[in-house]
């Protein structure tokens, strides 16, 4: 992992503080131990912590200028959770998110407003996340209320405008409601809110799993070019696997509070280590029929624990087909494998890291002949691969 | 695999159907139109829509939001709140019967018994005031008349077949008491529990994780080969369609826009909103290009564009695509010999299919 932050010098904090230019490739957002858990309370009168909901449980990793971060994970992972105590929205139980060497959970009043003002989120669901009594020029606006150095009060109309353009909506909209727009322009719409006060991180939050799959690659573009355009660091909440790959120059692995695997998205992709990342690629359907007889897929038994009591030792370890006394015992590290080499070393919290060989060389197998029967779909007319698809067909009138 | 295979006895077998020659569809969708009629105006959610799904067949249909394809499946199964909706018409041929012409209560006695359906969110689908159980039971009490006792064996039966762990502890639950995909596991055992003829699975795995979506439509695929269902699955997600179909039908607007065998669809599609759809799907080869997107929005269905209802996002539309509504073409190879189960409705699928 790259940890070039410290030769940042320890800035006052303050809002000059974050004009330091931070060089591309270094680590803008460092994250290390967060602990996020909710106390699990009994009786009315005399609250008694009975528990705490492990969301976050000790997460490590840093986010580097001008990259994408996706993070994954199944719903109960705790990857809201990391997002929300990123934004400070909850503060943390334990650990530290530095910001360009600043602690934020230590900040208070102006300095926490000038990074908050960095750091901005994109929701899942634009239908709920916008105020339906509130034109779109008020929504996109707002943020300069709470920051008005950004824009002067008479500049702001116009700077909504611009931004309107900038994420492809047309400038006039200005005064309509949200509820005249699509799930897609809508997500526009928050996308612009988000990048009103010209922020240098932006978390997303599932940004496209509400929207129609036909919208959802408009939206992906749209977060690309702005990425390019604005130098943007992206930290990208989504379970679907393979969007995150196409947009992430990294990728990490969350489970039940724990990242189990982080590593770009070549080593995450093609080398998963950690036994969940190999089920969880295993278990995405392809989108392509021939694959089906050759694929080989690990199907886990039964759900995630509740993180209000977690297993001990290796969280994973009540689903894993690899388990053994050692992970009951012993929380694995998230470091890499030394006995592991090549594109395999990389983050992995697995006593018994390894690359799942015969499914990989599977998975290779299944991408190149999809790839190449569309070639073929593509030059050679109508051949098609020949396959019935079985059941036979009934005649369409 | 999940861990134990044991199928409980079962009193009675799968059904049969004798009477039907084998040939028939089990289920046939005939040109059905279903209008909602709303304060703006009527909204033409399903124009026309022919479809048909044999014993043991899976058929999906696969649409986005606003597509007509929950619509249509609504329809079949007789759960359309109506006013607003109206089943303007056609036919829907169930088992030989044209559904449309029965009365309500004829209906009522084939859904759940003949004809089942699963829905997408089973957390809003089931009662939270009732326990699993007694939901369960309440189909063999209803449609069977068993007593309570037997419903409440009936239903163990069930909750093991769906292989939920500790089913004689567990039948006393609530839904919250479940995790996601227990809960649609209960779904499926409730629309099994009369070992129906045909399953519509209305997006039964969107609200679930990856790796519960696995299981759970294994669980389909297996109980649908054992019990020689039709299945219809209504999905937008490619990945899905390409693990269970056998066949494919792609909605937009409220018409079917092209069928297909799977295999035939994915390796050369015949329409350009199939093709669209596709090579929007991020492919290992174009990392860090623009992805393909299809332009512009779904069309509203009250103003759905005169013509082909594409033609406003398709790439290849001419004059002739805004006037004529494409009819649903039979697609033949090059030497003109049709391709069975393939159709699409676009006045170039020649030159779509040569893409």
């Amino acid at each position: 992992m790259t940890d070039g932050a410290t030769a940042l010098s320890a800035a006052q904090p303050g809002e000059t503080a974050f004009k330091q230019p931070v060089q591309h490739g270094e680590a803008i957002l460092e994250v290390r131990d967060l602990v996020k858990h909710f106390p699990l309370t009994k009786g009315v009168v005399i609250k008694k912590t009975v528990g705490a909901v492990k969301a976050v449980d000790g997460v490590s990793f840093d986010l580097v200028k001008g990259e994408t971060l996706g993070i994954v994970g199944e719903s109960g992972c705790g990857k809201s959770t990391l997002a929300k105590v990123l934004m400070n929205l909850e503060p943390a139980t334990a650990g530290s998110v530095r910001y360009k060497g600043e602690e934020i959970s230590k900040l208070s009043g102006p300095a926490l407003k000038a990074v908050r003002r960095n750091i901005q989120m994109v929701f899942q669901d634009p239908y709920t996340s916008l105020n339906p009594r509130m034109t779109v020029g008020d929504i996109i606006g707002e943020p300069f209320q709470i920051h008005p150095e950004v824009a002067p009060k008479g500049d702001r109309r116009k700077a909504v405008q611009d931004l309107l353009d900038v994420v492809g909506l047309n400038p006039e909209y200005i005064n309509r409601y949200p509820h005249q727009f699509s799930g897609g322009q809508r997500q526009r719409i928050g996308i612009a809110r988000g990048l009103a006060l010209r922020p240098e991180i932006i978390i997303c939050d599932e940004p496209v799993s509400a929207l129609d799959v036909s919208v959802q690659a408009q939206v992906i573009n749209l977060l690309d070019q702005l990425q390019k355009e604005f130098n943007l660091s992206y930290m990208f909440i989504a379970h679907d696997l393979s969007i995150v790959r196409h947009i992430s120059d990294r990728v990490g692995v969350m489970y039940l509070g724990k990242m189990v695997e982080i590593g770009t998205d070549l080593e995450i992709y093609e080398h998963a280590t950690h036994p969940y990342t190999q089920a969880l690629l295993s278990a995405v359907p392809l989108p392509d029929p021939a694959a089906r007889e050759s694929r080989d897929r690990i199907v886990l038994v039964g759900d995630v624990p509740s993180p209000a009591n977690p297993p001990s030792g290796c969280r994973f370890r009540t689903r894993c087909w690899k388990a053994q006394d050692r992970c009951a015992t012993e929380v694995p590290l998230l470091a890499s494998p030394s006995w592991l080499g090549g594109l395999a070393r990389h983050d992995s919290a697995c006593h018994f890291a390894a690359e799942r060989e015969i499914e990989h060389s599977a998975a290779e197998r299944e991408i190149g002949h999809s790839a190449a029967e569309r070639e073929n779909g593509e030059n050679g007319g109508n051949g098609g691969n020949g396959g019935n698809g079985g059941g036979g067909a009934a005649p369409i009138e | 695999m999940s861990s134990s295979t044991s199928t409980s006895s079962r009193s009675t077998e799968p059904r049969r159907d004798t009477t039907d020659s084998k040939d028939a569809p089990l289920l046939e969708v005939r040109g059905l139109h279903v209008e909602f009629h709303t304060r703006e105006g009527v909204a033409k959610a399903v124009n026309g829509v022919d479809y048909s799904v044999r014993a043991g067949e899976t058929l999906a249909i696969l649409g986005e939001s606003g597509s007509g394809k929950s619509v249509s499946a609504q329809a079949v199964m007789g759960i359309l709140d109506s006013p607003p909706a109206k089943i303007t018409g056609g036919e829907i041929v169930f088992k030989g019967r044209d559904l449309l012409t029965l009365g309500s209560e004829e209906r009522r006695k084939i859904r759940g018994a003949q004809m089942a359906m699963v829905f997408q969110d089973a957390l809003s689908s089931l009662n939270p005031v009732h326990t699993v159980g007694m939901q369960l039971g309440e189909m063999y009490r209803v449609h069977k008349g068993l007593n309570r006792k037997d419903a409440k064996a009936k239903a163990i039966e069930m909750m093991d077949r769906v292989r939920i762990p500790a089913a004689a502890q567990r039948v006393g639950d609530y839904p919250h008491q479940f995790s996601g995909g227990m809960r649609q596991r209960i779904m499926i055992a409730m629309a099994l529990a009369l070992e129906p003829d045909l399953i519509i699975a209305d997006e039964p795995t969107t609200a679930l994780d990856v790796t519960v979506q696995a299981q759970v439509m294994d669980l389909l695929a297996e109980l649908q080969a054992e019990y020689h269902m039709g299945l219809i699955l209504i999905t937008h997600d490619l990945g899905v369609v390409a693990d269970v179909a056998d066949k494919i039908a792609v909605m937009y607007a409220g018409r079917i826009v092209e069928t297909a065998p799977v295999h035939e669809l994915y390796a050369n599609p015949a329409h350009p909103y199939t093709r669209g759809l596709l090579d929007s799907i991020p492919r290992l080869d174009q990392k860090g290009q623009e992805l393909y997107a299809i332009k512009g929005l779904p069309p509203n269905l009250l103003r759905i564009p005169p013509g082909c209802a594409f033609n406003p996002r398709c790439p290849r539309a001419q004059d002739i695509c805004r006037t004529t509504v494409p009819p649903l073409f039979e697609v033949t190879d090059d030497e003109g010999v049709p391709a069975p189960g393939r159709a699409s409705a676009c006045h170039f699928w020649k030159e779509t299919l040569h893409d």
